[in-house]
């Protein structure tokens, strides 16, 4: 069983990573994870949203799944020790380190659409994480064998969503802070799709999207 | 109210079909103990579909019953729950795989136990999916109709017993034509070591028409936006 926030840190330095780069808010990134590299994602200034996608990158049909994934650990949250699957079941990465604790799997990305259903019609023009998701798909060389329908429900690491008992959602904010990061090792070719969230109509960034960092070791 | 169409699907069954735009669709469990996992796809642009995440969200909740409206990708309601008699539908728990349920209720295949074997959701569901144009690539979280999951505060997640009696039904009212495709397997964490055997009867109604007054419509303000969202879709084109 998992603990309710179960935070762990990487042995890993900074200055022995082989790559380095800032996210500012509102933008995305798409990047091929060799096998065993472990990718960090830093919430430079806290309570940031990374809309996180996984894929088997030799398998683009193959999407991570966040259903499987919390179903095989019977439990909701990710956090260090949770494996994420793809819908086939294969084992696409692990998280190994997680300086925030929990992980939200189930709450989703926002969408221009979503916008106009959970706060106002108005809402549709404002940038979204699924637009970033799909021009990512339009700009990556290999975006060409992903589309709207591989578009599954993702993670949302630095956020938390709990569910009560009674079967209630609910949002809560402040579960990260400035320089928390979560570190996964690729189980595979694996293709990361990044949105990091411009999400404005809700409190849980203090309506102020931030950076965020990542950086991949060779282990 | 007569049914237009009717048929009861076998422990292990699956059906799926292209039901229109303000039909509905009524499921009862035939024996205690159901579990109906279900997809669901706009008939006419199949890239749209049920999405978990947004219906939960808009709703705030993380279970299904009377009132609820199951939202696209695209933002609007696809179909509505005009009655239920359980309170609690899981959204979270997924389907069963073929290696899930060999090592549960023991190996079985159609070789030696003819139409008595084990069928499990994901090739359930993928036999369907192909059939309809789809694919793995397509699957997405289900409805698991008749099963109650929840979760304690730490996050884990707890399957109810005894949630389901005979003859609970629970009626969708369709709000866009859509691909529905069901599989009566059972729901993943059900820890009863044999296979669960419930038939489903599966009965289309007629239309009801949608008043100012409506349950789902009035339910929450963001299901009327969604509702807007599908009328605006419909407006359009009719």
């Amino acid at each position: 069983m998992l603990k309710a926030f179960h935070r762990v840190e990487s042995p890993r330095n900074p200055e022995a990573a082989v790559y380095d780069k800032v996210i500012p808010a509102g933008e995305g990134w798409m990047y091929e994870l060799q096998p065993g590299q472990v990718l960090r994602i830093v919430d430079l200034e806290g309570n940031q949203a990374a809309d996180t996608l996984f894929y088997d990158a030799d398998h683009p049909e193959d999407h991570y799944s966040a259903v499987r994934t919390f179903n095989a650990q019977s439990n909701i949250y990710l956090t260090t020790g949770s494996t994420l699957l793809a819908e086939s079941g294969k084992e696409l990465a692990a998280i190994v380190a997680d300086t925030c604790g929990r992980h939200d799997t189930l709450g989703g990305s926002c969408s221009s659409q979503s916008n106009t259903v959970r706060y106002a019609h108005e809402k549709g023009h404002m940038h979204n994480c699924r637009d970033t998701f799909m021009l990512e798909l339009a700009k990556h060389p290999e975006g060409h064998r992903y589309a709207k329908r591989d578009l599954s429900p993702n993670i949302n690491f630095f956020m938390n969503v709990p569910v009560t008992p009674e079967g209630g959602l609910t949002f809560e904010d402040g579960v990260s802070g400035p320089g928390c990061y979560v570190e996964l090792q690729s189980k595979c070719h694996s293709m990361v799709l990044i949105s990091n969230c411009p999400q404005l109509n809700n409190p849980c960034n203090a309506y102020n999207p931030t950076p965020v960092q990542v950086l991949i070791w060779n282990e | 109210m007569n049914a237009i169409w009717s048929e009861t699907m076998h422990p292990g069954g699956k059906w799926s079909g292209i039901i229109g735009k303000g039909k509905m669709i009524r499921l009862t469990a035939v024996e205690p103990g159901a579990n109906v996992s279900m997809l669901m796809y706009h008939a006419r642009d199949l890239t749209e579909r049920y999405n978990m995440p947004d219906t939960l969200k808009a709703q705030h909740t993380a279970h299904l019953t009377k009132g609820n409206v199951l939202m696209s990708d695209n933002g609007r309601a696809m179909a509505s729950i005009v009655h239920d008699d359980l309170g609690w539908h899981d959204p979270l728990g997924g389907y069963t795989t073929r290696a899930g349920t060999d090592s549960k209720y023991g190996a079985s295949r159609y070789q030696e136990s003819r139409n008595d074997w084990l069928r499990s959701g994901q090739e359930n569901l993928a036999v369907e999916l192909v059939r309809n144009g789809l694919g793995d690539r397509d699957m997405a979280p289900v409805v698991n109709w008749f099963s109650k999951v929840f979760c304690d505060e730490e996050g884990n997640m707890l399957f109810a017993g005894n949630h389901c009696a005979a003859g609970t039904t629970v009626t969708l009212r369709l709000e866009m034509d859509v691909l529905l495709i069901l599989s009566n397997t059972p729901h993943p964490l059900d820890p009863q070591e044999v296979y669960p055997s419930v038939p489903i009867k599966i009965e289309v109604l007629p239309a009801v028409q949608i008043d100012s007054a409506d349950y789902c419509v009035n339910f929450r303000p963001e299901n009327r936006r969604a509702f807007d969202n599908t009328w605006t879709y419909y407006a359009l084109q009719d």
